[in-house]
């Protein structure tokens, strides 16, 4: 659902200054008495090929063959060549790291062609042939304007029926329900029906009965029984299925990821994941997953954190319709990995 | 026969001159190396360009690589996690400098080019300065691994009626677990410094020893740090604070191992390269060689050390290049920052495969030069 993107560049920023620097609209004092000069314009002069548009034409030259330069704003900003006739001959500069916000274009005594962009804070200069000749001025470096962008996303407890605050996860019943992790922003679990209506929302940030610290994963088993990845908690929370609280399972870390496997018997699957923050010394104790049965007893664990073969690399995500063979999605490594557990000895819990 | 009033004259404008180019006097006696340099070494398709060269590496065919910031970094608006796409490619050309192929194109970190190494086994590692990441191809273009994580969102800075995003939770509420990313993503604060991990910010270059050791030098941001991994990309050891002392950096920019493993680094904000070995144990500094960006060791029976004393985006003085025997004796110096063919403009990278074969990469200039630096 992407909306909308835009250059982070000083164009995006520019766009208020410009206003107040053009000129403030005062008649010109020769207006009067200066003689009115006849004129024609050359309708069409200028033949773009299908698919190709002008937008706001911000630059314009002539080299000494008559051929005519246009530094235009586009839906991207676009160096045109034309012919003495007008007709479009090439397209300069294209792609080239200073091509952001169109601002003038001058063509020297050699015929090289200078574009000045305003977004990009360069001067470039192109031979005849678009052979880019030299470069004046720096782009900003974007992270130094990155800290102005909007885009945060934390906790709102906004708690709305039919809006998500980065949600994390779904499941259904077998009844079709539809159960979402809702999520960073807020700290709940919401419930629809089947065909979308809502039917309830619980949870609110915290550590308390039926609140949550980010649930991010979430599965339900043949018997309409939800469980509740709280990995802030670092608990797994198991509600009914009208969402209420029924059992508490905190012996297995952090669940980033919980699945819940197809069958007669279903098992549970929760993944301690390594944290993402990139520290290591989190390692150690981190990065295994744990098979449970749904009552939350735990039947054994498998992996450890890192980056190498058979480690796992913050498990973002499960899937485990087969108990036996596991497909794991990591973070910090990025990879998918598909995982063949050994059949389970009896003595091994 | 000059009379002695000019001659005076001629003596006062020479000491004016040196006291002007003050910190660099020293370099002004050092051996000026013969060079040649052929700008236009590499040839792209119509249509493509290089941007900013932040990083260019041979492998050992001879063929390139280069890590450059071209195309528009973009940000996402109208979404919940503003993020930083693009703004950076990795290009591959044949040993005679033609263009063969793009690697890495829509990789996640590939934001703002920084360095691009190839290592003995011919695996391709580009380091990040916008995603905060080192990754790694192998000689095909396969990805490999990845260490650092990119910043989930783009850290926000308060506006009207808007909370800053890392900022504090509610009052009452458990801290957020959800998506702490590398830097800036969640938590808040500076990322990285004192963390025994791979929290990067704004790593600057990468290098390995015999047994396949990652050091990432880390970085020109707040860190000031070598961080040691195994080849797996496991955490082992970090070294290093921001300071002056031995041990210490301000803003590394490069970093380069010699074949018995000890480490160069570029400590550009103290003028200094410093040596360690690879526990991190400070060995010797390398003085009188400018603000060091850009290091290479050469291969061939005697290895040089190559360090860019290059200018920053706002001036066009210094830019040579020093060559350097291991023990840190300056050999020479050959080039000087500018714009024409054969200048250096913010170099920030150096292939040197032999000791006479570079390949130099400008961040100012948009190019590579290859460049043969003449024996004495």
């Amino acid at each position: 659902m992407r909306r909308f993107s835009v250059c982070v560049s000083a164009g995006l920023l520019l766009c208020a200054g410009m206003l107040s620097a053009q000129g403030a609209g005062t008649p010109a004092k020769a207006r009067a008495t200066a003689p009115e000069i006849p004129f024609e314009i050359v309708p069409n002069y200028f033949k773009l090929p299908d698919g190709l548009y002008m937008g706001e034409a911000v630059g314009v030259a002539t080299n000494s063959k008559g051929h005519v330069f246009v530094y235009t704003r586009s839906g991207e900003t676009r160096l045109f060549e034309f012919d003495q006739a007008g007709k479009f001959v090439k397209e300069l500069a294209q792609g080239t790291y200073g091509v952001s916000f169109a601002h003038a274009v001058r063509v020297d005594k050699y015929d090289n062609v200078w574009a000045v962009d305003e977004g990009s804070n360069v001067i470039m200069k192109f031979n005849p042939d678009g052979k880019l000749l030299m470069v004046l001025g720096k782009r900003p470096d974007p992270l130094e304007q990155l800290a102005i962008i909007p885009g945060g996303g934390q906790y709102s407890g906004a708690n709305k029926p039919y809006s998500f605050h980065r949600q994390t996860d779904v499941a259904w019943d077998p009844q079709d329900n539809i159960f979402v992790a809702d999520g960073y922003g807020d700290s709940r679990v919401v419930k629809y029906d089947k065909t979308g209506r809502f039917v309830k929302s619980v949870g609110t940030r915290g550590n308390g009965t039926l609140q949550f610290s980010t649930p991010h994963a979430i599965a339900v088993d043949a018997k309409g029984l939800v469980y509740v990845a709280d990995r802030g908690n670092s608990r797994i929370i198991v509600l009914d299925n009208d969402l209420n609280q029924k059992a508490v399972y905190d012996n297995v870390g952090a669940p980033w990821a919980v699945c819940i496997s197809e069958g007669p018997h279903q098992y549970l699957y929760s993944s301690n994941s390594f944290p993402t923050g990139n520290n290591f010394d989190l390692a150690a104790t981190t990065g295994e997953i744990y098979k449970m049965e749904l009552d939350g007893t735990v039947l054994g664990r498998f992996g450890k954190a890192g980056h190498g073969p058979k480690e796992f690399s913050s498990v973002h995500q499960m899937d485990c319709r087969n108990p036996n063979e596991l497909f794991l999605a990591e973070i910090t490594e990025w990879r998918a990995t598909k995982v063949v557990l050994r059949p389970q000895s009896r003595t091994n819990n | 026969m000059k009379t002695s009033t000019t001659l005076m004259r001629g003596c006062l404008a020479a000491a004016a001159a040196a006291l002007a180019v003050g910190a660099s006097l020293a370099a002004q006696s050092v051996a000026q190396l013969n060079y040649d340099a052929n700008p236009d070494f590499l040839t792209l398709p119509a249509g493509t360009y290089l941007g900013e060269v932040a990083g260019v590496a041979t492998n050992s065919r001879g063929q390139v690589f280069v890590y450059t910031r071209t195309g528009h970094a973009v940000a996402t608006l109208g979404d919940e996690r503003t993020f930083y796409h693009g703004g950076s490619r990795l290009l591959q050309f044949d040993q005679n400098g033609r263009f063969a192929k793009e690697i890495g194109q829509g990789v996640y970190g590939i934001n703002f080019a920084q360095q691009v190494r190839v290592d003995p086994q011919d695996n391709v590692w580009i380091v990040d300065a916008g995603s905060n990441q080192v990754i790694k191809f192998d000689a095909d273009g396969r990805f490999q691994l990845v260490l650092g994580r990119k910043p989930e969102n783009i850290p926000v800075r308060p506006g009207p009626g808007m909370p800053a995003s890392g900022g504090l939770p509610p009052a009452g509420a458990a801290p957020a677990e959800g998506g702490r990313g590398g830097g800036g993503g969640r938590g808040g604060g500076t990322p990285g410094a004192g963390i025994n991990g791979d929290t990067f910010n704004r790593p600057s270059d990468v290098a390995w020893d015999r047994a396949g050791n990652i050091y990432v030098a880390d970085g020109f941001g707040t860190n000031n740090r070598i961080a040691k991994f195994t080849k797996e990309g496991n955490f082992l050891k970090t070294w290093g604070q921001t300071g002056s002392g031995q041990g210490q950096f301000n803003g590394i920019r490069g970093l380069v191992s010699d074949a018995a493993g000890n480490l160069y680094v570029a400590d550009a904000g103290n003028k200094r390269i410093q040596v360690f070995d690879g526990e991190g144990q400070f060995k010797s500094e390398i003085r009188n060689i400018g603000t060091p960006q850009a290091l290479c060791i050469s291969g061939g029976g005697t290895p040089y050390l190559y360090s860019s004393n290059s200018n920053d985006s706002e001036s066009m003085e210094n830019g040579e290049i020093y060559k350097i025997q291991l023990n840190g004796t300056v050999v020479g110096r050959f080039g000087k920052a500018g714009k024409m063919p054969k200048d250096f403009g913010m170099v920030n990278s150096i292939d040197c495969r032999t000791e006479t074969d570079l390949i130099v990469g400008e961040v100012w200039n948009w190019r590579a030069q290859k460049v043969t630096v003449r024996r004495q």
